[in-house]
């Protein structure tokens, strides 16, 4: 593995049954970078998501996260990783009898000792940090789309992940909403110094946020293109990231 | 290789009268918190500590949960700003520290009002919601009798696999836990009543006690409970799901009406399907009591059964029957409110089931009680 690979994704074969749903995926993601990984609908993005993060296991292939590999260590191991990366689900995924604040001080008070005003602090500061601190004591269901995704955004930061794991960010959003998430992003990777990995297929955002980008294609299940938005857009040589690229620009 | 996170170093000295310089290297971050926060305590806590000077040059790493840290110490120490010093910090930890010391807090829970007002708010609000409840179910018998002259007028629009499917979860499913619950309830009513009538000599008549009991009161009843934990619980959780999940609105919007689509088939394949469910039970039940009969009781199968027969009367059947009909209606009208009621998140779903059961089985007991009542006036 290279020493400037946060994560790295090593030969991924995804299956479901006899469904082939990725085939040898390999890619490496550089510290404090804002990587997109890119495709259309049903490409297998959010499944390459869910084994980046451990949530499943792969047919074959490796996954490391700042150099554990997650898809065969030990649990203590993949503990360790867990506490390197934070998590924003498309769903927002809070916790829906828990007031905002309750979400975020959850992962604070399982993995810390702090004192309960100093929990109370912080929660206070994650929620700044995404323009939420008057909203600590709403519910998840009495607030909006892009509030539900700046929580859970915040909830994400909670213990200062370095990696930032971000599915669909702006799905569902307005586009003034999509910007806000957008520019959150750059402020996060900016001033927290946190590798940031998205995925989208959200063309505005791409262009807004994404450092470098990865293509999957529905058909091949492989990685079809990759380099920076620009590049894909200007000198693409594969028809499906051409058709892709014009017909949202 | 395994990447573990790195921890900081502490060079702790004392001058002698209460001053203390505390030399940190290494992180003073999130992952560093806990060690930090139980090194410097151990360290300062048994000693008299006027001032502290934090010596960070050699700091690698800081984020907020480092100032938070020296932040906590410097409250449990009670000491001012000019007798807890940063030295040679970088400017962030600085800006960290200061923030913790401004920054106001949230509050993890909801923000109460004072109890009276709470009492108030809260009486106001459960007599809101009593209310509503009223209206959903008028509402909803409302929308029961329109479906069901649609559903005559048109009758294709009923969707009978739906029903077919809903009789098998509903009925075909629920066989073994009904056959098994009467078998042992019949065993069970045997052998404690034939203690009694053992001693008369009135062995025959447990086959009647057993009969007569489950044929028109415990059959219905116990079919019901055990339909409304299953499949009343389960109707609730599904139509709340997708309540809570837009389906509904999406029926809706596609011009479908919601309790014909949802409603109207799973009541009747409980109407259908629990009347034959209380006759498979009083089945079960008698049998219990057979098993009973013939291995401690002395009874032969034959007499056992004949007596059974005698005891029962095409009245005492229908009056079971009439009864699980009409828990069959409740059971399945009550998940359905509920379902259609749930409103919020996941926890509507887990409310909607534990309400459709609570009272499903309330009002069982009540209209239990009620042909109780009209049979002791029908003579």
């Amino acid at each position: 593995m290279s020493d400037h690979a946060v994560a790295d994704v090593q030969n991924l074969t995804v299956k479901y049954g006899d469904a082939l749903i990725l085939d040898n995926i390999s890619f490496t993601v550089r510290p404090q970078e804002i990587f997109v990984i890119l495709g259309g609908s049903g490409s297998g993005k959010s499944t390459l998501l869910r084994h980046m993060i451990g949530l499943e296991q792969p047919a074959s292939g490796d996954v490391l996260i700042d150099a554990i590999n997650i898809t065969r260590c030990s649990d203590r191991d993949f503990y360790t990783a867990l506490k390197k990366i934070g998590v924003l689900f498309q769903s927002s995924a809070l916790i829906s009898s828990m007031t905002l604040s309750e979400n975020v001080a959850l992962p604070i008070l399982e993995f810390t000792n702090f004192s309960k005003r100093s929990i109370e602090k912080m929660v206070q500061i994650k929620l700044a940090l995404v323009g939420l601190e008057r909203y600590g004591g709403y519910l998840p269901s009495e607030i909006s789309g892009g509030m539900k995704k700046r929580a859970g955004l915040a909830r994400a930061l909670a213990l200062n992940p370095e990696i930032l794991f971000l599915d669909e960010p702006s799905a569902g959003l307005d586009p003034v909403t999509a910007a806000e998430i957008d520019r959150l992003i750059l402020d996060i990777n900016q001033n927290l110094k946190t590798t940031v990995i998205i995925v989208t297929h959200e063309l505005a955002s791409i262009f807004a946020v994404a450092q470098r980008v990865i293509m999957l294609d529905k058909t091949t299940k492989q990685i079809i293109a990759q380099g920076s938005p620009a590049d894909l857009r200007d000198r693409c040589d594969h028809p499906y990231v051409c058709k892709f690229f014009k017909r949202q620009i | 290789m395994v990447t573990s996170f790195s921890l900081p170093s502490f060079e702790i000295s004392d001058s002698g009268d209460g001053q203390w310089l505390v030399r940190v290297s290494g992180p003073l971050n999130i992952h560093s918190a806990d060690e930090t926060r139980s090194r410097l305590t151990v360290s300062l806590k048994n000693n008299a500590v006027k001032s502290v000077v934090f010596d960070l040059e050699q700091v690698s790493a800081v984020d907020e949960y480092g100032a938070l840290v020296l932040s906590e110490l410097k409250d449990r120490l009670a000491l001012s700003e000019n007798n807890f010093q940063l030295l040679n910090a970088p400017e962030i930890l600085v800006q960290h520290f200061r923030r913790m010391a401004s920054e106001s807090t949230v509050s993890l829970r909801r923000p109460r009002s004072f109890a009276g007002y709470e009492f108030i708010t809260q009486t106001g609000a459960t007599t809101i919601e009593t209310l509503r409840g009223i209206r959903d179910f008028v509402t909803f018998i409302g929308a029961l009798v329109l479906s069901g002259i649609r559903v005559a007028g048109k009758p294709k629009s009923l969707r009978t696999h739906d029903i077919v499917r809903y009789m098998k979860t509903t009925g075909v499913d629920a066989l073994p836990v009904v056959g098994l619950i009467s078998f042992l309830i019949g065993l069970i009513m045997a052998f404690m009543s034939s203690l009694q009538l053992k001693q008369f000599g009135a062995n025959i008549y447990v086959a009647s006690l057993v009969a007569l009991s489950m044929v028109s009161e415990l059959g219905p009843i116990m079919t019901a409970i055990i339909v409304s934990g299953r499949s009343g619980s389960a109707y609730a959780a599904e139509i709340s799901t997708m309540k809570i999940s837009e389906e509904i609105d999406a029926l809706i919007t596609m011009g479908f009406d919601p309790v014909l689509f949802l409603a109207i088939p799973r009541m009747i394949a409980a109407v259908i399907v629990i009347p034959l469910l209380t006759m498979f039970a009083n089945l079960f039940a008698i049998a219990g009591g057979l098993l009973i009969g013939v291995t401690m009781l002395d009874l032969s199968a034959s007499s056992y059964i004949t007596q059974t027969i005698n005891s029962l009367n095409l009245f005492e059947l229908n009056w079971g029957l009439s009864k699980s009909f009409v828990f069959a209606i409740l059971i399945s009208g009550v998940g359905c409110l509920r379902g259609f009621q749930a409103k919020g998140g996941a926890s509507a779903v887990g409310h909607a089931a534990t309400s459709a059961v609570v009272t499903s089985i309330f009002l069982i007991v009540l209209f239990d009680s009620i042909f109780a009542v009209v049979r002791s006036y029908w003579g």
